[in-house]
């Protein structure tokens, strides 16, 4: 029972996630590609509650001005933050065109809730924007890699014989595959001049085809066990067809491990397009992703002076670890 | 374990390193005419270490190709003339002066009497004609032969008596004197024999036994661990001496460690491991002069470089090459004023402010204002302007549609790809501000980050790019190294390679321009025709100009004679006058 709680807890963290993710825009106090280039390295912008007024309850910020040696706070007009503002439009699911944001402040300030990047972009929005790529092409990755690993799984061990060899001979060849250089190869062959769009389907592509084997073999497993249960042979006896079989009984039966694998391919496969974008393989600029936001932190001077922009690898173990804890939730060790 | 296994050897190895000494200086003796500098007398002693990018490939001078080869054994050898690189003028080195006849076409050189090889072996007017033999020999196809060859035709050399030689040209060469600076005089009594066996190149490889690496310059090769580092040690017979007349270099032992990256580079230095370095990056430079006084260092900025960043349109002749895609979009690249409205939407400020964190200079043409010996100050620097881009486009037949986005005359919108290398990181930001700075003016433009060799096989070979972001210049600053670039036939025209013809009135006038100041001797009539290459180039655009970084390099504090220059190589050019104050410390490390 208990268990039942976690797993909704879980879901509902996830859903959130999502959610906010999905609606980016509306989250996002700025448009993701617009250049503030008076701020580059803009330290994350603080909140105050008492400045020269007093103590206010609404949060205040202060606009950044840059000297010679980094950003100050300029004291002399403190901002209220303001909900629902309206600001850059952005687009709703591919179908709205609204301009409202969550939270905003007037001009000449901005806030930076995670500072901003070399062009003084403002990190957060990237973050929320670039998960967009980043948990996109991990879910559909993850769909990709099921649908085809459920295909030759159940064929494998429905029909055994020479089939179900050659499939699993061509899994355990994808199984020894070291998948990072697979993935890097891979992807130099493809054609460079791809639009964003392209390149992220492209990306979903190769991720997703590359991770089939293992649950293909666990499908397959599940199928051969219950091929030879009685109520199978009942059912064959009564004249059901393979198909039948299939639907009725033994695709249920894969449910189970097919979701658990979700839960563990989702945050592998979210990684593993922060991997490719961060070797510059992935989704170019200005688009964001986790990993082409991270691709700045390969020079050391910007991983040692401007610590906030490894927010997106937070934002990666965060994604990750709620993943693991579900599909740990979803498959209880037996002690 | 293994790692402290490692360590334990590396530690082992450095103190035997630093108990093994180097050769003392060679007392100056009567009959030798040594060079004297004028730089602050220094103290002997004393070990530098340099990191360096990656590992040389060859020692030998002539076949070398890559830079990182040409840092090491540059210190191991010298040559005829050399360019000071502080005063960016020609200097006495092994000859100790030289003439120029009337005509300007023959070179008379008086060389050092008694002076010697670093093993000892004498030095005379035999090896600087076997050395010229070499170079100019096309078997060895030597990179630098090109520079020997006036109209195609090779100068000639002739040894007049044991320590006069004389280089005969085909014709009058502007600023010859300078063309001896990269020739590196070799040896004749040990390369001789390879040489005359056919086996010069396979000569000196990184590891030859250092007794066979011989020459002129301040060091010469003591020890080489593949993969990790070369040790140099003194050259106890160099020629040059400082005012007080003992002999350099001060410096007991040079070591360069192959680190890998620029990053890697600051972390060794910061580590204390290294002593020196090179060339920096504005980021590096801002990190290393937050930490000065705990790292004790000297940074310095000396200003823009010569290197010109730029954008070029692919112009290149595509017919037969199965490019159509790319053909059609040459219809915009061709077009003059589509280039000047791509120059008047750049913001070059945020370029400079952004990717050099204001530590460079906005470029309008390709001399920048480092050049002060050549460039045209009467270049206009034209703020940037999208309303000008705009009209500019619009007088082109260029229209916008309802969402902003520009179309051509045809109606296709205007969509292109800028290649940039991946492994120049500001190469890469400024792309990302263009493509900013051109969709306000309704063009699509992707950035395609390409390995370095996939981008230089685009665009030298392939042609298959649309346009690239990329970086020439900073070897000299004479306009002559620039003359392949600015030659319709030259091997760097990269906007349109192979020319039979050149395709333009203005490419023409410049191919005229361009080989009149080779042959002009006056430096003011020189000048003349150089500023309206200069200005021809800014007006047509071939390359839409950026930006040119700062010149940024650092050392221990303790480092002395520390003087780094404008011109390559910027650190270590004066090696032989560099010594380090405290010698005790140096040498426990």
């Amino acid at each position: 029972m208990r268990n039942k709680v976690r797993i909704r807890l879980l879901i509902l963290l996830l859903a959130a996630l999502h959610a906010v993710v999905l609606f980016a825009g509306f989250f996002a106090p700025y448009d993701a590609k617009e250049q503030d280039r008076n701020l580059p390295y803009a330290p994350p912008t603080r909140l105050h509650f008492t400045g020269a007024t007093g103590f206010h309850f609404r949060p205040f910020v202060y606009a950044e001005v840059s000297d010679s040696d980094g950003y100050r706070e300029d004291r002399t007009r403190e901002y209220p933050l303001r909900l629902f503002v309206k600001g850059s439009s952005y687009s709703l699911l591919g179908l709205f065109k609204p301009d409202l944001h969550l939270i905003g402040v007037d001009d000449p300030a901005r806030i930076m809730l995670l500072g901003a990047d070399a062009f003084g972009r403002d990190e957060f929005s990237r973050l929320l924007v670039g998960g967009q790529i980043s948990l996109a092409a991990g879910l559909l990755a993850t769909l990709l890699t099921l649908a085809t690993a459920a295909v030759v799984g159940t064929v494998s061990g429905l029909y055994g014989g020479w089939i179900d060899e050659s499939l699993m001979g061509v899994s355990e060849l994808f199984l020894s595959l070291p998948w990072l250089y697979f993935l890097l190869g891979v992807r130099a062959f493809l054609p460079l001049h791809v639009s964003p769009v392209g390149t992220f389907l492209l990306l979903i592509g190769v991720i997703g085809l590359i991770g089939w084997a293992r649950p293909a073999r666990l499908v397959r497993g599940v199928v051969l066990s219950a091929r030879t249960r009685n109520y199978i042979a009942a059912a064959r006896g009564f004249g059901g067809s393979d198909l039948y079989l299939l639907r009725r009984h033994i695709l249920p039966e894969t449910f189970g491990v097919l979701l658990t694998q979700a839960a563990l391919l989702v945050p592998l496969y979210v990684a593993a397009e922060a991997t490719l974008s961060f070797f510059g393989l992935g989704v170019s600029e200005p688009v964001p992703s986790w990993g082409n936001m991270l691709a700045a932190l390969q020079h050391y001077s910007v991983l040692v002076s401007y610590g906030w922009l490894l927010a997106p690898a937070a934002a990666l173990v965060v994604t990750s670890v709620i993943y693991g804890m579900l599909a740990d939730a979803l498959h209880p060790r037996r002690s | 374990m293994k790692a402290i296994a490692r360590l334990t050897l590396v530690v082992c190895l450095c103190a035997a390193m630093s108990m093994a000494s180097a050769p003392a200086p060679q007392p100056v003796s009567q009959g030798e005419e040594l060079a004297r500098v004028d730089s602050a007398t220094g103290r002997y002693g004393g070990r530098l270490v340099v990191g360096q990018r990656s590992e040389p490939k060859t020692l030998n001078p002539v076949t070398a190709t890559d830079a990182v080869s040409r840092e090491v054994f540059e210190r191991l050898h010298a040559d005829l003339i050399e360019i000071n690189r502080a005063t960016q003028k020609t200097e006495s080195a092994l000859a100790k002066s030289w003439k120029m006849s009337p005509d300007g076409r023959t070179f008379t050189l008086k060389l050092r009497k008694g002076i010697r090889f670093s093993d000892g072996h004498p030095f005379d007017a035999d090896d600087v004609v076997f050395t010229f033999t070499v170079y100019l020999d096309e078997a060895v196809s030597s990179p630098q032969r090109d520079l020997l060859l006036i109209d195609g035709k090779p100068l000639t050399i002739s040894k007049l008596d044991q320590y006069t030689v004389r280089f005969s040209l085909p014709r009058p060469y502007a600023a010859a004197e300078r063309l001896f600076d990269s020739f590196a005089i070799l040896p004749r009594h040990i390369l001789e024999k390879p040489y005359h066996e056919g086996k010069f190149l396979q000569a000196w490889p990184l590891n030859a036994p250092p007794t066979e690496v011989v020459g002129l310059g301040p060091f010469r090769v003591k020890q080489y661990w593949p993969g990790q580092r070369i040790l140099l040690e003194r050259n106890p017979y160099y020629w040059k001496a400082d005012r007080e007349n003992h002999r350099l270099p001060y410096l007991d032992e040079l070591v360069f460690l192959f680190v890998g990256t620029e990053d890697a580079q600051v972390m060794r230095f910061e580590a204390g491991e290294t002593d020196l370095i090179n060339r920096l990056s504005s980021e590096n430079y801002a990190l290393l002069s937050k930490e000065q006084s705990t790292t004790r260092s000297q940074l310095a900025d000396l200003g823009p470089s010569l290197e010109y960043n730029f954008l070029v349109f692919n112009q290149n002749d595509l017919a037969g090459k199965k490019l159509d895609g790319i053909a059609r979009k040459q219809a915009w690249f061709q077009d003059q004023k589509f280039r000047q409205a791509v120059s008047a939407a750049v913001d070059r400020d945020s370029i400079v402010k952004l990717v050099y964190g204001t530590r460079g200079s906005a470029l309008w043409g390709n001399v920048g204002p480092g050049n002060k010996m050549w460039v045209n100050q009467s270049i206009p620097h034209p703020q940037r302007s999208p309303e000008t881009a705009r009209q500019l486009l619009k007088l082109a037949g260029f229209t916008w549609n309802a969402s902003g986005q520009l179309l051509d005359r045809t109606g296709q919108p205007v969509e292109f790809s800028i290649a940039t290398s991946t492994s120049n990181a500001q190469r890469m930001k400024m792309a990302t501000l263009l493509q900013d700075d051109l969709s306000h003016l309704g063009m699509q433009v992707h950035v395609v980050p390409l390995d370095f060799r996939a981008m230089i096989d685009r665009v030298f070979q392939s042609f298959d790019y649309e346009a690239a972001i990329m970086g020439l210049g900073g070897g000299d600053a004479d306009p002559n190294p620039e003359m392949n670039v600015w030659l319709s036939s030259g091997s760097t025209h990269l906007w349109r390679m192979n020319e039979a013809q050149p395709a333009t009135a203005w490419e023409r006038e410049i191919d005229q321009l361009m080989n009149e100041q080779m042959i002009t001797l006056d430096y003011h009539k020189r000048k003349k025709l150089y500023d309206r290459v200069q200005q021809i180039i800014s007006e047509q655009l071939p390359f839409i100009f950026l930006a040119t970084p700062n010149i940024l390099a650092g050392a221990k504090s303790e480092v002395g004679n520390f003087q780094p220059a404008l011109l390559d190589h910027y650190t270590l050019w004066n090696v032989d006058q560099i010594y380090l104050r405290n010698t005790e410390s140096a040498g426990v490390r």
